[in-house]
Order: C-alpha cells, then structure tokens, then sequence
C-alpha cells in the first residue's frame, strides 16, 4: 500500500557495507570472548563458597549503593529546581563531572575525606569520638553513591523542570497544600522516572570494579568482578576466572534486560538551566531544608575534588618516571580509543544501530578481557598487548554513549539534506566530507570527549593484563596507593584529574569552534 | 515529454492516480488543496518515490525505478536547499563537482556568472545563514541554471515570502526556465501564481492529478472539483 522507500545516498551500498561490517567487528568483539569464556569456563561445577559470596556481596552493595542514590537524589533535585541562587547553574553542570571522573582519583578524594587520615575521623578523634573506617561495604556504597547522586539528581531535574509551568500556576491559584502538591504532582513523576534511574545504578554498580579493587577487598567485601581478577592474577586458574565471568554476564544480562524495560525516559539531562517559576515551597522551613540539602550534597562532590587538588599539587613534583611514562601510556590508549569509537559509532549511528550497541552495556569489562585472554593465549604473551587490548575494550565501553550522541544528529541531518545531496549527485565522499562531518561537529567532539576522558580514567582491563612495564596512570596511581606511596599517589591523581578533564575540553571545544549553524 | 502512464501511489489512507504527459520546455502550475498530492507528484517525478503501479519516462527512456540521482531532474524544495555551514560558492560548486572537491577557475568563474545573473553580485563568500529568505531563493536558482538540467521541479519553495517578493521570485524561475529551455512544474495552492507564471495546469485533487489545462481557460470556467478548492 505505501510506497516503497527509496535510498538517497550517493552510494547506497558502500554505505550499507560500512554499516555491516561495523556491525559484523562489533558483533565479533563482544561475542567472540564471551563464547571464548562460554567455553574455558566448562560449567558451574567449580563454583567455590566464596564465589557465591562475592555474588551475594555484588547484589547487596549494588542495591543499596542505586536506593541511596535514589533516594538521596529526590530532596536535592527539588530544592535545585525550585530554588535560585548563584552558581546553581555551575553546581548542575558540576553534576555532570563524575561521570568523566576517573574512579581512581574519587577513590582518592574520598579517603582523603573519609579515610583513616581523613578530614572527618580527624573531627571525630577531636570530639573523642569512635573513627569511621571507608574500607569495606559502606566505603563502597559511598563510592558509589558519590558517582550516581549526581547522575540521578540531574535526570530527577530534568523531569521536574519538564513538568509543565501551568500545573504549579494551578497549584498556586487552587492554594494546595505542600502535602497535596507531592501526592498530585511530583509522586507520579517520581514513580515514572525512579524505577529506570534505579535499575540503570543497580546494573552500574554491578559492574563495578575499580572501586570495589580499592575500597573492598577480602572475604566479605569481594565482587564478582574483582573475584575474576583475582583469580586471574593470585589464583593464575583461568578456567576459575571464566566460570566467575560467566556468573558476572548472566547477572549483568538479567538486570540489563531488566533496566532496559525500566530505564524509558531517563535521559542524560540536558538544558538545565531554565528555570520555571515555582511559588510552592517559600516557606521558611522549606528554605532552610533546600538550602541544607543543597549545602550537603555540595560538600559531597566538591570536598572530595577539592582534597585531591590540595593534597595533589605537593606531589606533582615526586611524579618518577615510571608516573610519567604511565601518562604517556594513558594518553595513547586514550587518543586510540577515541579514534576506534568514532569510527564505530559513525557507520552505526541508525536506529538499530544503537539498539546493537546496547549489547556493549550489558557486558562487564572484565569478562571481555577474560574472554579476550583465552583467545589470545595460544598465540601471544597476552601481556605485551595490554595496551591495545585496553584501547579496544574501552572504544566498546564507550560506544554506547557516542552512539547515543551522535545518531540523532546523524539522522536529522540525513532527513533535512539527503534528498538534496541526492539531486546534487553527491557522492559518498562528498556527502561525508562536506555535509555529515560538518554537521555533526558539535556531537562528535562531546563524544570524542567522553570516550577520551573514559579512557583516560579506566581502571579495568587493564588490571587483567598490565605487567611492571605497561601501566597506565589509573593503574599506576593504585600502585603507589598500594604501596603507601601516598604523596605520590595524591600527585599522579590531579594529573590524571588534569590529563582526563583536559582531554575532555580540548575534544568537546574542538567540535564548538567555528561550528555554525 | 515526460509522461506518466497509469501511475498509482498510496498515501496513508488515500491514493493518488497520474496519467498526463508535459511538453520540454513548458511551464506548469499544480494547483490543488494541501494533502491532495502536490509534493507526491513532485517525489515520483524526482525519483524519491516509487510508484506501486504505472510507469514515469522522459524522452521515451524509462525512470521509474531510476534513483533521484539519476534523473534529468534539478528540485526546490519547501526548505533546506541549501547547506548552511558552507558558503555560497561551495553550494553552487556541488552542482559542477559532486565529488566536492574545489571548483577550478573555469568553474569559479562559471559561478561567480551564475550569482550574477541571480542579482547576488559578490555574495559568494556569504554563508546562507547571513541571506534573506528572498536571496537564499535566488541562490538555489543559481544552483539551478549551473545544473543546466531539463526539467526543474519547485515544491512550493516560496511560500514563507511576502506577496510581492513571491512575484519577484517567480519572475526569475521564469527567466531561468526559459534559460535553461526546462519543463518547469510549480506546485502551488495560489490561483494567481498559476495565472501568472504557468502557460497550462496540473489539477490534483479527489486523487487524480489531471491532464494538464490551458491555466486561463480552466481557471476562468473552473471544473467542480477546482471550483470546490476555490471556493
């Protein structure tokens, strides 16, 4: 009954190849070292008590590290989005950071803040109070909490600020009662946003590995991931880590699935800024509450930070060379994984194609580095290949972001230009040179930014497989956190804050330079 | 000649039916209410859809299943005719070199001429973002007589400018028409622009686009289904 579609592109099938064999690596990247773990693995039957412990840990911290989160989100996006003040719109943009945060440097903010030597337990012992210990559960849930609250409070915000105007007109001019203007309002918001917001931490904090690496540790403080490592690098038992790899991707697939039907309509908060009148909420309580709320989760994110450029500066002059040959490593597996991400995401940036490449979320790190290790073990030392097998695992990782970023720009610019590039008999060089790639500047550079910044701070793969001679910052700032190096350590984090922020900016401003409209 | 034989097209819940052939040369008001296929007819034209049934030839070779890029066709569209991060003169320059590399001075000079003739002496540096509607109007014109193709489709690209721009405008189609020696068709819901511009019509409405009529004849002792849309 419709008429037939007809394809535009100067050259239809060079496209559609590009688009399929982008497709085809991916495909094979992800599923290859998942069979490779399918079949080193041989079954559950070497499941030991303390995996099963390691997965009861993983569900507990991932549970309550989201319902902190959460729950914690909902008065600090209210008071943010009816309160005005100066720097709020600084203080919303800065809730954007931790995810360009390298969880390393976090780590380190926050044991400068709540570690043994911290700010807090220095209060305490002043008071002739118990010290707090960060290590263990709570420590990360704390983590966890730091990196999400941000994530949850801006996309709260943003489904606070899209709730029409006229409604709080209307709630004025009826006089509601605090009371009534929740249960009517801003209940069935949280009730539509919250599930998907939860689901998407809980599956975050599922494949957390950095910070249980640093903070947990030991029999009751062990996620499956870091049960993989260490099986890889203490146990040296391959098929131990495969069977642990295998636990990991049947858990992260079921809650993904799971976060996927849920996580409609949360999205990575944009435009924030607007503010829409209120007149709800002036009270004097009311006031004070905001303020107090904004005021903790404040301090929350800034202190951390603030700690790690005030301890750090001392150190950058004991950076060794090993630190510095570590940056240089960072910035190469960095600038690769930018390269191989966008060379991904810009044949794939369709409607499917982000459908594709939410396979890549679902899937943890390790176990693509575990599967990627019994694939190459037969040919290769799989050490002297830590590098790029981190630039790849990374470029994978971070796809599913640039996807996002780029494909509706992408397909925007497809419909507004395609039928006239068509009758200009644009060809497929022409078309990309001067009217994808031009238009998509601004997405592109964000997501360069992003992958760049993700793999500056990754602190994943690269435990796997690094040896002495091939580290990268991430790692190197845990190797001398491991060996109470700490000055040295506080020094390495800022350059990695530095290094990863710096990249970032440098990407994302490339693609707002004479990028007119 | 273009002809269309027995074509039929769905759209959405109606369908549309062409069985008309147009002159080289001639210029062609398609006149009808919105929705009654104007744009659709343009598309099988163009090549951006194909029809369920029926046939589309010009000279005698067969277009139907030809894709836009290999059609004797150059288009207005509503909007977007033009890439708005690249100059004037690299809008024009796609027309001669579609691979996009720089035009060489033969080129340049052919389109300096072009933006001439359109009345944008000197704007080539320009970016269209920085024009009027009126002069982004007459860039894509200068696009059109550098594609020197034979038949030249305008899907209402007019309709945002005041009246008298408008006759501005199709004064200058005219001119370029009649340049080029092209079959132009003018999809328009404007009575007076098909009286002013086009020697015959193409009515579309009640799912037929009808054989074209002498514009004068038809418009003075309109049939009912134009007497219906004119009111």
């Amino acid at each position: 009954m419709a008429a037939r579609p007809v394809a535009l592109t100067a050259a239809p099938t060079t496209a559609r190849i590009a688009t399929l064999s982008a497709a085809g690596i991916l495909a094979a990247l992800t599923l290859g070292p998942i069979a490779a773990v399918l079949w080193r693995a041989g079954g559950l039957g070497a499941v030991t008590p303390a995996d099963l412990d390691a997965l009861r840990f993983t569900l507990v911290q991932a549970a309550l590290s989201a319902g902190f989160s959460c729950a914690l989100a909902v008065p600090v996006a209210r008071a943010l989005a009816r309160r005005r003040f100066v720097g709020r719109g600084a203080l919303v943009a800065l809730m954007g950071a931790p995810f360009i945060l390298p969880v390393i440097v976090a780590v380190m903010g926050l044991i400068a803040l709540f570690g043994q030597a911290g700010l807090v337990n220095g209060a305490l012992s002043a008071l002739g109070l118990p010290k707090i210990d960060i290590y263990g559960l709570h420590g990360v849930v704390v983590a966890h909490v730091f990196f999400n609250l941000p994530l949850a409070v801006r996309i709260l915000l943003q489904g606070w600020l899209d709730l029409p105007a006229e409604r709080f007109r209307l709630a004025a001019s009826l006089r509601l009662t605090p009371w009534a203007i929740f249960s009517q309002l801003e209940w069935p918001l949280l009730r539509r946003l919250m599930p998907g917001a939860f689901a998407v931490f809980f599956v975050i904090c599922l494949t957390s590995f950095a910070v249980a690496l640093t903070l947990g540790g030991g029999p009751r403080a062990t996620t499956v991931e870091l049960a993989i490592y260490q099986a890889m690098r203490f146990e040296f038992d391959l098929s131990h880590a495969a069977t642990l790899a295998l636990i990991q991707l049947a858990l992260a697939l079921v809650a993904g699935w799971v976060a996927l039907r849920l996580s409609r309509g949360a999205g990575l908060g944009t435009g924030l800024d607007r503010l829409p009148l209120r007149w709800d909420g002036q009270g004097p309580a009311a006031r004070l509450t905001d303020s107090a709320w904004i005021a903790v989760a404040g301090a929350f994110l800034l202190v951390p930070l603030a700690l790690v450029v005030a301890r750090g500066v001392p150190g950058l002059v004991l950076l060794g060379a090993d630190t510095w040959r570590a940056a240089g490593h960072s910035l190469g597996v960095a600038l690769a994984s930018t390269v191989l991400c966008l060379a991904w995401a810009l044949p794939l940036a369709r409607p499917r194609g982000a459908l594709l490449s939410l396979a890549a979320i679902a899937i943890s790190p390790l176990v693509l580095g575990t599967g990627l290790f019994v694939i190459l073990r037969p040919f290769v030392n799989p050490f002297t290949l830590a590098l790029p097998v981190t630039a790849l695992v990374n470029a994978l990782m971070a796809l599913p972001f640039a996807l996002r970023i780029i494909t509706p720009a992408a397909e925007s610019t497809r419909a507004d230009y395609a039928r006239l590039a068509a009758t200009l008999r644009l060809t497929r060089g022409a078309w990309l040179r001067l009217v994808l790639l031009p238009r998509l500047r601004r997405p592109l550079g964000f997501a360069a930014g992003l992958t760049a910044a993700l793999a500056m701070g990754d602190l994943g793969v690269i435990a796997l497989f690094a040896d002495p001679q091939r580290a990268t910052l991430p790692l190197q700032v845990y190797r001398l956190m491991g060996s109470y190096q700490m000055e040295a350590a506080a020094g390495a984090s800022l350059l990695l804050l530095i290094l990863s922020f710096g990249l970032f900016v440098l990407f994302d401003r490339g693609g707002r330079v004479r990028a007119s409209a | 000649m273009l002809q269309l034989d027995g074509v039929e097209i769905g759209m959405g819940t109606e369908q549309l039916r062409a069985d008309l052939s147009l002159h080289p040369g001639a210029r062609v008001a398609v006149l009808g209410p919105s929705g009654a296929g104007k744009s659709t007819l343009l598309d099988i034209i163009a090549g951006f859809r194909v029809p369920d049934r029926g046939h589309v030839s010009w000279d005698g070779i067969d277009l139907t299943d030809a894709l836009p890029q290999g059609r004797p066709v150059s288009i207005l569209f509503q909007d977007g005719n033009l890439f708005p991060h690249l100059t004037l003169a690299r809008n024009l320059g796609l027309a001669l070199r579609p691979d996009g590399r720089r035009p060489d001075a033969a080129s340049r000079a052919r389109i300096e001429a072009a933006l001439d003739r359109v009345g944008l002496h000197g704007l080539g540096d320009r970016r269209p973002g920085t024009l009027s509607g009126g002069q982004m109007g007459r860039t894509a014109l200068a696009r059109v007589l550098l594609q020197d193709r034979p038949v030249l489709l305008l899907d209402e690209p007019f309709a945002a400018l005041g009246p008298a721009l408008k006759t501005e405008m199709l004064a200058l189609v005219g001119d370029v028409a009649a340049e080029l020696g092209a079959l132009t068709l003018l999809v328009t819901h404007d009575p007076a622009d098909a009286r002013r511009f086009a020697e015959s019509v193409v009515l579309v409405a009640e799912g037929v686009a009808h054989p074209p009529a002498e514009t004068d004849r038809l418009l003075d002792d309109p049939p009912p289904a134009l007497r219906a849309y004119l009111g």
